[in-house]
């Protein structure tokens, strides 16, 4: 089972969730798919037995055999190729901006003259590793890359089925986020009991209704702010999974890196309770499906 | 003019908050909530809408049922896993290159352009602001917010304001560098946690890259002394000043489920730490 932790607002406890629900089972494989800024790492101190990069394929032109025709141009939706043709007898040129490329591969298969093959740009690294029992995989993209969601797609490609994978992704709406929660059979969206926090909750709902994963909300913090948040999942009928409330513990052994199962112990039942409040409602889901 | 933008690296780290009360206290600007995935700003600032515009971005690819031959060309091509193996689309996955209908061999796959998010420019009781709202799974965040940055620079040079304020998005991709680039200073929002501290590294850094002078202030700075001081060793060595510690106060909590910013709810000592901010900003 893959099991994806997001949330519309940053900052709610994402990673807090992701990493002590993995430490609270066994047989798990976090992948850390806010690779913008993954820090899962930090708290778990896993030992790196792999690194790769994470890349995207940009085009390379053969200028011996391009005749600058301008097709590579006209086909890349990003902009991202500038044709200045031959004229006057002086050779033209082709500028690529490797920054606005997005890899699809368009000029390369559509070239008439077979003069652009894809190069492999590094726009991040991918490393795998291990904590005791645990599998673990993080991306980071470089600094100065815009581009997330590469990185992202290269982290799922460690998925291991045959354990419960839990993805830690990132803060907001768009297109890392689907990329991350895209594939899972259950997502938690983490939020605190704010206006801020109601306001993405609310946004975070819509994006899994519509690519159709089902969920549920674990609210942090719970006994400080309002009670909008408990109202809105009640008349919305989405089920909370868990309440965390607001302790200063908690809050000074996650600015020290620690997890918090590993500071108070009490924890551990309440997150594998967390787990099997998931599998409950996803067995639920399942057996709805079937009839 | 200058511009401002706020940013952190790690969300939730209390931009918003901030930058809410940057406009109350600031004078003759123009506000911007470029966390255009999740906008919180108007929270703060109650916006009375003037002007609504679509934003137009992208094309999504559409398969044609009666047309497809499923002969799987655009399947293989597609590196966005966006073509499902019954060959429809995922629309949230595609990223529209239109690979998939150069190739198609039946004139199956057409391209549709996007309504990717809308736009707004709003009164407040603060000033102009100006926002924006992303169509729900939608891309192009980056360039949403680059068309808002540019509608506020303008609004701004036409009414001779002094400050163009902007409320960034966490991360350091493409929203956080359209949110930094061009700016006169970046003001990150950090706490004192190791993860505050990773990623406002990493969004420095950013900053950095793209020639983009940084301050730093630390919120919640009394939950982790030792961290703090971390934070403001590491600032030091990096040549980036430090222009406040905000204590962990529960009055920001209470104000923001007033919906108001912290300097105008109440005499607290957040709100006086942001008054002093702001005078590290201004000039």
């Amino acid at each position: 089972m893959i099991i994806s932790i997001a949330s519309g607002k940053g900052g709610t406890g994402k990673t807090t969730v992701a990493v002590n629900l993995a430490l609270s089972l066994q047989n798990v494989q976090i992948l850390d798919c806010d690779v913008e800024e993954p820090n899962a790492h930090i708290f778990l101190k896993p030992k790196i037995i792999g690194e790769k990069k994470a890349v995207i394929p940009v085009p390379e032109i053969d200028e011996a055999k391009c005749d600058y025709c301008g097709k590579c141009r006209e086909v890349c939706a990003y902009h991202a190729i500038a044709v200045v043709p031959a004229n006057d007898g002086k050779k033209g040129s082709v500028l690529i901006f490797p920054h606005l490329c997005h890899g699809c591969g368009a000029c390369s298969l559509l070239c008439p003259k077979g003069a652009i093959k894809e190069i492999d740009k590094e726009i991040g690294i991918i490393e795998t590793g291990e904590k005791e029992n645990m599998m673990f995989v993080h991306g980071r993209l470089n600094v100065g890359e815009a581009m997330s969601p590469p990185v992202i797609r290269q982290v799922k490609k460690h998925i291991n089925l045959s354990k419960t994978v839990i993805i830690d992704a990132p803060p907001g709406t768009s297109c890392p986020v689907i990329t991350a929660v895209k594939g899972s059979d259950f997502c938690v969206l983490v939020t605190e009991p704010t206006p801020f926090g109601l306001n993405d909750l609310i946004l975070a709902v819509e994006v899994l209704r519509k690519i159709e994963i089902p969920f549920g909300v674990v609210i942090n913090r719970a006994d400080i702010g309002d009670g909008n948040v408990e109202d809105y999942c009640e008349k919305e009928n989405i089920p909370i999974l868990m309440k965390i409330p607001f302790s200063k513990e908690i809050a000074v052994s996650y600015s020290e890196g620690i997890p918090v199962v590993e500071r108070d112990i009490s924890y551990q039942d309440k997150f594998i309770n967390l787990y099997l409040n998931i599998c409950g409602i996803k067995n639920e889901a399942d057996s709805c499906r079937k009839r | 003019m200058k511009q401002i933008v706020v940013v952190s690296g790690k969300g939730g780290t209390g931009k918003t908050v901030v930058t809410g009360s940057l406009a109350f206290l600031a004078q003759n600007k123009i506000m911007v909530d470029c966390d255009v995935d999740a906008a919180d700003l108007h929270l703060l600032l109650h916006p009375n809408v003037k002007e609504r515009r679509e934003f137009r971005s992208g094309q999504t690819a559409v398969i044609e049922k009666k047309l497809c031959e499923k002969c799987g060309k655009c399947l293989s091509a597609c590196k966005f896993e966006a073509i499902k193996p019954d060959f429809s689309i995922e629309p949230f996955s595609c990223e529209g290159c239109g690979l998939c209908a150069q190739l198609c061999p039946y004139g199956a796959i057409r391209m549709n352009e996007n309504v990717a998010g809308e736009w707004f420019i709003s009164d407040t009781q603060y000033g102009p602001f100006v926002h924006a709202k992303l169509g729900i799974a939608e891309e192009n965040s980056g360039k949403l917010v680059a068309k808002i940055r540019q509608v506020a620079k303008e609004l701004a040079e036409k009414d001779s304001l002094d400050y163009v304020i902007i409320d960034g998005p966490p991360g350091i991709g493409c929203p956080v560098i359209a949110s930094l680039s061009g700016v006169d200073c970046a003001l990150i929002v950090t706490e004192p946690t190791l993860s505050g501290l990773h990623d406002a590294e990493r969004v420095m850094e950013v900053a950095k890259h793209f020639n983009i002078p940084v301050k730093l202030v630390v919120n919640k700075y009394d939950l982790n002394l030792v961290m703090t001081e971390k934070i403001e060793a590491f600032c030091q060595a990096k040549g980036v000043l430090v222009v406040g510690r905000i204590a962990f106060d529960k009055v920001v909590v209470q104000a923001l489920v007033a919906g108001k910013t912290i300097v105008e709810y109440a005499d607290c000592l957040a709100g006086n730490e942001v008054r002093k901010i702001w005078e590290c900003l201004k000039d």
